[in-house]
């Protein structure tokens, strides 16, 4: 047998892949182990938030168990075909046949049994911790509808509705404000996941689910729709905007405000009245009250339009008015058919729906 | 024992006109001919189905891309996954237990050789259907024509408001008809092994990969059911006015969802298990070892049947279930690593000793065991559920399951290509091709898949066409794709090997392996009735009886 060769290029091409995977693992590590800052990288390894907080700590405890699995089973593998391979100028005799052996086998049985026991407990332990957490006096509640495609909510206490993006007021353990939603959905499923801040919940029609978060730390966290819902599920964007207490405040008295009147834009706002736009879309003080499409009432006041597909500038809304399928194809958004007359007025009544 | 044959299959073969020899192809109840259409079949949609992933690879390689629509998109996301699981995997499995298992218990046939050719057919039938949506999906003007509700086809995407046209379907009838090919296919694996062993080869002396084959018939029998029952609603919802998933009307997405996995579990194993079976095959005979500890094999194979009924919620843990319904999923799911850990002991049990040899099969079989370990690892980490709930629907979830069926059952597959080819077709493959094929495809295999668990982690969601740049996923996705076009190359190496080792490849010989289970008794390929003499057996290795009478295995089982 000429496997000299063959077995030296065999170990050298297992060293590669152990080499490639530990590069691999150092990248991640770079990548996850990245300061807190103004990346904007949704890891589940840099959680803000308890849910994922508590995920993240059972995610090492998962991790260690699985790598010290990992490297004993891997050891082995790699020293049988080293040490076990045939030799050059073997004698071509068979090598002793043994059939096995209880105790071996025992041993291999039970030891993984006991581990499975750990890892049941200690998994058992965080989903009670998670799913059964009581809802505090102080916490937020806020119904999360999700459409195709983009994202409703509704805060029933403090009379607010927006789209796309979640605004909510940042917790401390000293003054906890979680903030608890209801997901529903209107057509298909739609699974609601901001890694930093929670695992991800479904959003199913007629079947209503709830979740929770407490982000530590204001910023805008990102996410977006983790379930198949239909042809734009990759640009279903979710944005959560995390405020401090005050900010939070002052927030919910802009969007609880009636839409602003400007006699300036009164031509834009006769096309908007005039056309389709009433069907799908609400502005409170007007008479549009539709429901297919997000509340229009204080668009200004968001960052992003078409679910987080593009940023909310004059441009963008004005080529997504015209064409929709330019920023998010088949999106159920039409192309309005207006003259450029009547898109550019209704572009500047938008400008001012602050 | 007999090891004759008799030499008249041979003669004329290949001045017979062409017309008539396919004819015989058509029409044959010969489990070999069988074994190979359904290997060829399935081969041909590994090719389709390998096509849909590259264009979706090609899709990703940057953010923002447009080298294909959304719709297209999806349409390849839905095919790639239908195709892969219903129509290469599952056909290729059944292939090769349609040609080795009658050959390994010594028997002439199938039990029912007709019933094997009906299955075969709507197998090939169901694909077809398929397929033919791109032609015949366009129900209407505009409603797309391939299905893109998603490989699970999750309600209420799959009901009319939905999904209009025909598109969903052709997807409902292909599975329904195809699964029907299953069931007579499960059913004839177990009538066949449990009836038609030869003298002497008790339950206990079966060679293992009629063993596992026995337990893949059991589950295909009860896991096939519900996914036809699921199919049957769905096409009452879509043209009888039924509301078992039209959530419009009150119906429920979730019973689908039920309906889907508890099919959908078994299934992985209904696949893996076969995969399990190669390698329980190939490993000793490379390591010139009987396998270490056959009873407990079975027993771990036994095992991994009835708890894979039991864990299928642990695709749900998102959907909202109680917290003690989620334990319990943890629980079953975490259990059934105990006995697929033991297999994986065993094989390197029974290598531990030995005098390996580094051939191709082998090599895949190391891959393989390497692979599925990683596999399984993965697999416990989407077992416990909070874990889950960021990882699942991500692309964590998505490099987890093709670790499994494309380094698990894959790589064991193009092992048993390697070590049976020169049974099948009375020829050696080419050694350096076949190692070509091996290094290019696992390297292939490690860009792709190793690098595709990171974006999930950062929070990338599968089945999404694009993805917005800034995000941390740009790097990974460029190397992914990188990988898949090496893979690619990899079978086409292995196709080409295939071909050119047919007409140019050494004679095989009937035992190229020095192999000892009873398919290398009889010539390559073996002739219409396998056997000149009903053989007669004392171990579960019978050619190592006959090679070594000094020092038989039945003194000792």
């Amino acid at each position: 047998m000429k496997c000299s060769i063959k077995t030296r290029n065999f170990l050298g091409r297992m060293a590669g892949i152990a080499v490639l995977l530990a590069g691999v693992l150092l990248a991640a590590t770079l990548c996850f182990g990245a300061p807190p800052g103004p990346s904007q990288v949704p890891s589940i390894f840099r959680p803000q938030s308890t849910p994922a907080n508590s995920i993240f700590h059972l995610s090492l405890l998962v991790l260690a168990i699985t790598g010290a699995i990992f490297a004993v089973v891997f050891s082995l593998l790699a020293y049988s075909v080293r040490k076990f391979r045939q030799r050059d100028g073997d004698d071509g005799r068979e090598p002793p046949q043994v059939y096995g052996s209880n105790q071996v086998e025992l041993a291999w049985t039970v030891i993984p049994i006991l581990i499975v026991l750990v890892l049941f407990l200690a998994t058992a332990r965080v989903i009670h911790s998670i799913q059964d957490a009581p809802k505090p006096a102080g916490a937020i509640a806020v119904i999360a509808i999700g459409h195709q495609f983009w994202w409703e909510f509704r805060y029933p206490t403090l009379g607010v509705v927006t789209a796309n993006e979640l605004h909510v007021p940042v917790s401390n353990p000293a003054n906890s404000t979680p903030t608890f939603l209801t997901l529903l959905s209107a057509d298909t499923d739609h699974s609601f996941w901001v890694p930093r801040l929670a695992g991800k919940t479904d959003l199913i029609p007629n079947h209503p689910n709830h979740t929770w978060i407490d982000p530590q730390e204001t910023g805008v966290y990102l996410g977006q729709c983790a379930q198949y819902c239909g042809v734009q599920h990759a640009k279903m964007l979710l944005r959560i905007y995390v405020d401090s207490p005050e900010q939070f405040r002052q927030w919910v008295e802009e969007q609880k405000k009636p839409a602003v009147g400007n006699d300036a834009v009164a031509e834009g706002r006769r096309v908007f009245e005039s056309t389709a736009c009433v069907n799908c879309h609400a502005v409170s003080g007007t008479i549009a009250d539709g429901h297919f499409g997000p509340d229009l009432t204080h668009l200004m006041s968001r960052d992003t339009i078409a679910a987080g597909a593009a940023a909310n500038t004059p441009e963008n809304l004005r080529t997504w008015i015209q064409n929709p399928d330019a920023i998010k194809p088949s999106s159920l958004m039409p192309a309005m058919q207006l003259s450029n007359h009547d898109l550019d007025a209704l572009t500047a009544y938008l400008e001012t729906l602050r | 024992m007999s090891s004759e044959t008799i030499a008249l299959n041979a003669v004329g073969e290949s001045s017979r006109p062409i017309g008539e020899r396919l004819h015989d192809w058509v029409v044959t109840v010969d489990h070999k001919k069988l074994g190979i259409l359904y290997i060829l079949y399935a081969l041909f949609f590994l090719v389709v189905g390998g096509i849909e992933a590259i264009i979706m690879r090609i899709q990703l390689i940057v953010p923002h891309n447009h080298f294909v629509s959304p719709q297209i998109f999806n349409r390849m996301m839905t095919m790639h996954g239908t195709t892969m699981i219903f129509f290469m995997v599952m056909p290729i499995l059944f292939g090769f237990g349609t040609y080795l298992i009658p050959l390994m218990i010594g028997a002439r046939d199938m039990a029912f050789p007709r019933l094997n050719a009906f299955s075969f057919w709507m197998t090939a039938f169901g694909g077809l259907l398929l397929y033919f949506s791109f032609i015949g999906g366009n129900g209407l003007y505009g409603a797309g024509t391939a299905p893109d509700v998603g490989w699970w086809a999750y309600a209420p995407l799959t009901a009319r408001a939905f999904s209009p046209g025909h598109s969903t379907d052709f997807w409902t009838l292909a599975l329904l008809v195809s699964g029907i090919g299953s069931v007579g296919t499960g059913v004839n694996f177990i009538a066949t092994i449990l009836c038609m062993r030869c003298p002497g080869m008790t339950l206990g002396k079966m060679p293992l990969l009629a063993w596992l084959n026995l337990v893949v018939g059991g589950m295909v029998i009860f896991c096939i059911s519900p996914l036809t029952a699921a199919q049957i609603m769905l096409l009452i919802d879509r043209y009888l006015g039924g509301h078992f998933f039209d959530t419009q009307a009150g119906g429920s997405a979730v019973l689908w969802m039920h309906f889907f996995w508890i099919f959908g579990h078994p299934e992985v194993y209904i696949l893996v298990v076969p995969a399990f079976a190669f390698v329980s095959e190939i490993v000793p005979v490379f390591s010139r070892k009987p396998i270490f500890g056959y009873p407990i094999m079975v027993a771990a194979t036994i095992a991994i049947g009835f708890i894979s009924f039991s864990v299928w919620a642990h695709h749900m843990f998102t959907i909202g279930m109680s917290s003690y319904g989620n334990s319990f999923f943890v629980f079953t799911t975490v259990a059934i690593a105990v006995p697929t850990g033991i297999k994986i002991f065993n094989w390197l049990g029974t290598m531990w000793g030995g005098k390996i040899q580094l051939q191709v099969p082998m090599l895949f079989c190391i891959g393989f065991l390497f692979q599925f370990l990683i596999a399984g690892l993965t697999g416990i980490m989407l077992g416990t559920a909070p874990f889950n709930w960021q990882l699942s629907g991500s692309y964590f979830v998505v490099a987890h399951f093709h670790y499994v069926i494309v380094g698990g059952i894959v790589f064991a597959l193009f092992g048993a290509f390697y070590y049976w080819y020169p049974k099948m077709s009375g020829r050696m493959y080419n050694e350096t091709l076949g190692k070509w094929h091996f290094w290019l495809f696992i390297i292939g295999f490690h860009l792709t898949f190793d690098f595709m668990h990171i974006p999930g982690l950062l929070g990338m969601p599968r089945r999404i066409y694009t993805y917005e740049p800034g995000r941390g996923w740009e790097v990974w996705n460029f190397i992914v794709t990188i990988g898949a076009f090496l893979q690619a190359a990899g079978v086409l190496v292995f196709v080409v090997n295939l071909l050119w080792s047919l007409r140019k490849g050494d004679t095989a010989g009937n035992d190229p392996w020095d192999a000892w289970t009873l398919e290398w008794s009889t010539s390559s390929p073996p002739p219409d009735y396998d056997f000149a003499a009903t053989p007669v057996v004392r171990s579960r290795r019978p050619l190592w009886d006959l090679k070594h009478p000094e020092d038989p295995d039945w003194k000792y089982e």
